[in-house]
């Protein structure tokens, strides 16, 4: 087994892990609310119009984001189950359950925000193609994943049984990425996360990369918040364990 | 700027009604997600600090 560094211990330890991230909340939410202002200003009023889409395209400000994060979400999610599982760190599968909501609503805005850009643009809310289908189905895993959670009482358990399922979703991530370039698809290719340059105008894409950054740290704060609430459920199940939504560990009785 | 009135600006070259839900969406998602989640907060801190101190009482008895 790969020896695990002491800082790494440290920071593993929930009660140490909960004051830090208390520390690191305000530096998390403070630019996360000002690079989203900035980002949607930029978007809706310094950008140019599309001269194929015209204003249509502005929703690109909420979808790409959503949608990145959709899969940046996943993977953390599903390596932070997978550190749990090989290491066993509590701390790990609390911050996997805590991304699992966060993700799931990346992933429905990035749905629901493509479906408001595909009527105009592609005469259509929905189109059963490579790239809407595969995000469909990381919607599901998310739902699985909570749903798994939700349906085992006894919490270590409940830990170990979805971190498997959030390790075998992974294998979705890829097809997400690549269902434009492997299938026919309405989807259009990638702009920004490709080896080229970007394929989009400065004065379009740098909203767009303000809205990526302030997406990354909304996603960090919830998870910092929700893994911070984790931690006070597992000290709240030790305490009364007939109040709280799953029974507390056997070894602690 | 890109637009010249609060009109034009509320009507995105006719796509005024697919931009703003997309946009009023997220932010009512990702806000809502973050209200309920420090509400939460409150409510589990609260609750751990009346259990403490429910307990400190009735280990020393006064």
């Amino acid at each position: 087994m790969v020896q695990i560094p002491v800082w790494f211990h440290r920071l593993a330890s929930p009660a140490h892990f909960y004051h830090i991230a208390g520390q690191a909340l305000p530096w998390c939410a403070g630019p996360a609310l000002l690079l989203f202002g900035v980002g949607t200003f930029g978007g809706l009023l310094l950008a140019p119009a599309d001269y194929q889409q015209g204003d249509s395209f502005r929703i690109i400000y909420v979808h790409v984001p959503a949608a990145a994060l959709s899969m940046g979400a996943y993977v953390f999610m599903a390596l932070a189950a997978g550190i749990g599982l090989v290491w066993r760190i509590k701390l790990a599968f609390m911050a996997a359950r805590s991304a699992a909501p966060v993700g799931a609503a990346f992933t429905f805005l990035a749905l629901a925000t493509g479906s408001l850009w595909g009527k105009p643009m592609w005469g259509t809310w929905w189109e059963w193609d490579a790239r809407l289908t595969s995000e469909l189905i990381l919607l599901f895993l998310y739902l699985g994943f909570l749903g798994l959670q939700e349906a085992i009482d006894e919490r270590d358990t409940a830990y170990r049984a979805s971190a498997v399922v959030a390790l075998v979703g992974l294998v979705n991530i890829p097809i997400i990425h690549y269902s434009v370039e492997w299938w026919y698809t309405l989807h259009q290719g990638a702009t920004i996360f490709k080896l080229d340059k970007p394929s989009i105008a400065p004065e379009m894409l740098w909203p767009l990369l303000i809205m990526l950054g302030a997406y990354a740290l909304v996603f960090a704060t919830i998870v910092l918040v929700r893994t911070r609430n984790e931690i006070l459920e597992a000290r709240m199940a030790s305490v009364a364990p007939a109040l709280t939504r799953h029974r507390p560990d056997r070894n602690r009785g | 700027m890109q637009f010249a009135t609060f009109a034009e600006f509320l009507e995105m070259g006719g796509y005024g009604r697919f931009v703003w839900p997309a946009y009023g969406l997220s932010i009512a998602v990702l806000g809502g997600l973050l209200i309920t989640s420090v509400v939460r907060h409150r409510h589990l801190q609260k609750w751990l600090e009346r259990s403490d101190r429910r307990r400190r009482r009735s280990r020393s008895p006064s």
